[in-house]
């Protein structure tokens, strides 16, 4: 009996685990910080319902009808503008009236010119065979052949081409933005029924668009204005980010106990300080998921929920001062270097000072306290010049052509605060080092 | 997870806290990897060995690359292919990469290949020293965090490893924030257990934990770096046994340990970090130094201030060094015979105090106040020749004085003296000349 109950209790734990990795592996694809799942496309939908429709016609009516089109996509980062947009593909697709064109994808990090973008366009349009042995004079001429090759007897029936262009506004910074100028061209004199969709985040993208090449543009903006209320919508989000969608698990009554769970997670008020905390600094989503995968990555058999602790341990754990931490790593000699500089700020009212002046700081302070016995200088410059490698001291920009290096002039990243906080924390601080260090701030 | 935890904190000590982290975040088995990890902490605090036992450990094909090796992007992309398909450069592939791959455009693509060829796999890329990456094209940094969008469905995770933290790699559009994980710096405790692990077999572990202890008082206030201390560590062990093997100490016998070594500890405290000799040189001069036999090695970098100069260049270094430290209201206090009497006023040794020219550095002087002191300082009457002028330039030559300014100055061109006061201070004894006298900040 004990030893059926036993084999029992560990089907039942390797079951846990298992559940677990399952779980993970959901929760995991919610997360990514780019994309969207399916559930998570709905709801873009419905939130932007209105602009998404008018994606959708706009891309109908170049698919179907052959008319051409531009537009622009403008919201803030991390807003969903690729994710709306891959769903708007996805449900054309689904009608079936996106089997007649091609979609051509370009991107402003990786086109860094028009020459690279041009080879993109080629390669995505499937026409590298057509283009191998010919000679084009001009970008022009190049795109045209492109979409001349597309067409096939009349105008009416030539393919169709999507194209759209995330990060648009680097794509401004090519020389003479030629593509820009191609691509605008064609889509307003209709020589070729293509509609050119950019992505951006820049507000200010059309300025940055020469005269000739604004005027080809159709203006149509397309506003993606993201609702950021803490109370239903950053809530909302948060619970979506965990929930698990039906009928993916093996064991239903799991997923409904998890669902649940995370249902009632956002009522417990420890949950909702933190969230109100995170949404104060920042209302990007990408920052909560980060934290909601570090809470997520943590579970296994024995702790398999996430709570208010999880989450507090996951935000404090990103969210640190990284100058306070990166003062932890430092040896007594270059705290004290650190506590000398500060010093300094404070006595020449931000005025910026050399090593020489440091070294005689430390050396004053090493002569008050007769058992430190002050290091060699080149171990001490060796030291500054460390603290310039981790970039808390910065050099003044201007004429440093034939100055010697220890009388380059420099300032000090760290404010007082993050130095005494850091101080607060450091184990087995000498006590004149803590002493001189409040006495300067 | 907790089991590849363990292994692995068994052979890493003191970093289990980080191990977890990252086993955690990439996770086991098939599942989604994160977009990018960013990995910060100072030197020599493990970064690079745990991120990679982590990925060896949950066998996610990696790619390292480090950002001082690959100083282009060219270098960079085609060693991050070469690595994630296996391709090895031999004399049977004519040591040919996978694919020349110079934009990010091909990159993206080639790696979507290989995720596709090799079945799709998890694959990371870890990008060492990453703050070197600022250095190059302001897109290269965004499009490594985005790799995994921008491979669409390449299970692809690029960690990038730093001792600078995050905030300082924000500036160019489309960064996307890493998770970040921070490795902090060993505590002492925990130096100390890593060092235990270097004992001889020789010795019982209670006498080389008190030598590591009398090691740690010494350098830990200079440096907190594990490989400098387990440098320092190997480096003076055998001086410590000294006495044990002559018969002379026992084990136990502490304070005569601690005479013996403490010279030694000192003496070596004065080139911690700096390792201006190697190792073996270094002990080598040790032993030397114990017969009394003079080395011209030793004398090297005990002094490297000396250089042998011809007799008036001695003298227009100094000239410069006085030229340069010197305000010229007071040459003629220094360099006239009847100068007159001066009164020393509270204010002038305030303004003094204020703004001694050794903390502000050289000034600038004109080339006929440095021949005018010049004169005043040799001994014997000087013609100036072209020998004199030559001289100049070749000082300025050998970095010991820089001209300022273009050089359409002919007729009066402005030099600097750049020099230390230790150095001026050995070439001015050579020439038996008391340069302390001279100096407006001494005198």
């Amino acid at each position: 009996m004990g030893l059926k109950r036993q084999r029992e209790d560990d089907e039942e734990g390797d079951g846990a685990d298992d559940l677990m990795t399952q779980l993970q592996q959901h929760l995991r694809h919610n997360l990514t910080l780019w994309g969207s799942t399916h559930e998570a496309g709905e709801k873009l939908l419905s939130l932007y319902r209105s602009e998404a429709q008018h994606l959708e016609e706009l891309m109908t009516r170049t698919l179907t009808l052959g008319e051409s089109n531009s537009a622009m996509v403008l919201a803030p980062r991390g807003t969903g503008k690729s994710a709306l947009l891959d769903t708007v593909l996805k449900k054309l697709e689904r009608t079936g009236s996106l089997c007649e064109g091609f979609v051509v994808r370009l991107s402003g990090l990786l086109q860094t010119d028009d020459r690279h973008a041009l080879r993109e366009i080629t390669s995505q349009l499937r026409l590298e065979t057509a283009t191998a042995n010919k000679v084009f004079g001009s970008f022009a001429e190049n795109l045209s052949f492109l979409l001349e090759s597309l067409r096939f007897g009349s105008k009416e029936s030539s393919k169709p081409v999507l194209f759209i262009l995330e990060e648009f506004d680097l794509f401004c910074h090519h020389r003479n933005q030629t593509l820009l100028y191609n691509l605008f061209d064609v889509a307003q004199s209709a020589q070729a029924p293509i509609c050119v969709l950019g992505l951006t985040c820049r507000l200010d993208v059309i300025e940055l668009l020469e005269k000739r090449v604004k005027s080809r543009f159709s203006h149509r903006h397309i506003h993606l204005f993201p609702p950021d209320a803490f109370d239903p919508h950053y809530l909302a989000t948060f619970t979506h980010l965990l929930t698990l969608p039906p009928d993916t698990l093996p064991h239903k009554d799991f997923a409904e106990r998890w669902n649940s769970d995370v249902a009632s997670l956002v009522e417990d008020i420890e949950v909702r300080r933190v969230l109100k905390r995170i949404h104060t600094t920042t209302k990007d989503v990408r920052t909560l998921k980060a934290i909601l995968l570090v809470c997520v990555s943590g579970l296994s058999g024995e702790n398999e929920r996430v709570d208010a602790k999880r989450l507090t341990k996951a935000h404090t754990l990103l969210s640190g001062d990284s100058k306070t931490k990166l003062l932890h790593g430092l040896s007594f000699l270059q705290l004290t270097l650190i506590i000398a500089m500060s010093h300094l700020t404070h006595t020449y009212d931000g005025e910026p000072y050399n090593f020489e002046m440091v070294l005689h700081e430390y050396l004053k302070f090493s002569r008050r306290h007769s058992h430190t016995r002050p290091l060699p200088r080149p171990v001490v410059f060796k030291a500054f010049d460390q603290l310039k490698g981790l970039e808390l001291i910065r050099a003044v920009e201007g004429n440093t052509r034939g100055t010697q290096r220890e009388y380059r002039l420099y300032h000090l990243l760290v404010t007082s605060e993050q130095l005494s906080t850091a101080l607060g924390t450091i184990q087995a601080l000498p006590t004149d080092l803590q002493q001189w260090a409040v006495s300067a701030i | 997870m907790e089991v590849a935890v363990q292994d692995i904190s068994d052979s890493i000590p003191c970093r289990r806290e980080q191990i977890q982290l990252l086993v955690h975040l990439l996770g086991q088995g098939t599942c989604a990897l994160p977009s990018s990890l960013f990995v910060y902490g100072p030197s020599g605090c493990g970064k690079t060995l745990v991120t990679l036992a982590v990925l060896k450990r949950l066998d996610i094909i990696t790619a390292h690359i480090n950002c001082i090796e690959a100083y282009t992007p060219r270098i960079m992309f085609e060693t991050v292919l070469n690595q994630l398909s296996g391709t090895v450069l031999s004399s049977s592939n004519g040591y040919t990469s996978y694919a020349s791959c110079d934009n990010l455009g091909d990159f993206v693509k080639h790696i979507k290949d290989i995720g596709r060829n090799r079945g799709m796999p998890r694959i990371a890329v870890v990008v060492e020293h990453s703050e070197r990456l600022r250095d190059q094209d302001a897109n290269i940094m965004p499009v490594l965090c985005r790799l995994q969008e921008l491979t669409c469905s390449t299970n692809i995770v690029v960690i990038f490893l730093s001792s600078i933290p995050v905030d300082k790699f924000r500036a160019s559009t489309g960064f996307m924030e890493p998770i970040v994980v921070h490795f902090p710096q060993y505590y002492k405790n925990e130096v100390m257990e890593i060092l235990v692990k270097l004992k001889p077999e020789k010795y019982s572990e209670e006498f080389f934990k008190n030598y590591i202890n009398l090691v740690l008082s010494v350098f830990y206030v200079a440096t907190k770096d594990l490989p400098e201390l387990k440098h320092q560590v190997q480096l003076n062990f055998q001086t410590y046994c000294e006495p044990i093997e002559k018969g002379e100490a026992a084990e136990g016998d502490m304070r005569q340990l601690w005479r013996n070594i403490e010279p030694h500890l000192r003496k070596a405290m004065n080139s911690v970090y700096l390792r201006e000799v190697s190792s073996d040189q270094y002990e080598r001069m040790q032993k030397l130094t114990e017969k009394n036999e003079p080395d011209h090695l030793l004398s090297n970098m005990s002094h490297n201030a000396k250089m042998e100069l011809p007799f008036y260049s001695k003298f227009l270094l100094i000239a410069a060094y006085l030229a340069s430290y010197n305000p010229a209201r007071t040459d003629r206090r220094f360099f006239m015979k009847y100068h007159g009497k001066q009164r020393k006023t509270q204010a002038m040794i305030k303004a003094k105090e204020r703004s001694s020219n050794q903390l502000v550095g050289p000034k600038p002087f004109p080339l006929d106040r440095l021949l005018a002191i010049f004169y005043s300082i040799v001994d014997d009457r000087v013609t100036p020749t072209a020998n004199i002028f030559s001289q100049i330039s070749t000082l300025v030559t050998l970095r010991l004085l820089t001209q300022i300014g273009g050089d359409d100055q002919l007729d009066s061109p402005k030099y600097k003296c750049v020099v230390s006061l230790d150095f001026i201070r050995t070439i001015a004894r050579m020439v038996s000349f008391d340069i302390i006298r001279y100096l407006y900040d001494y005198a």
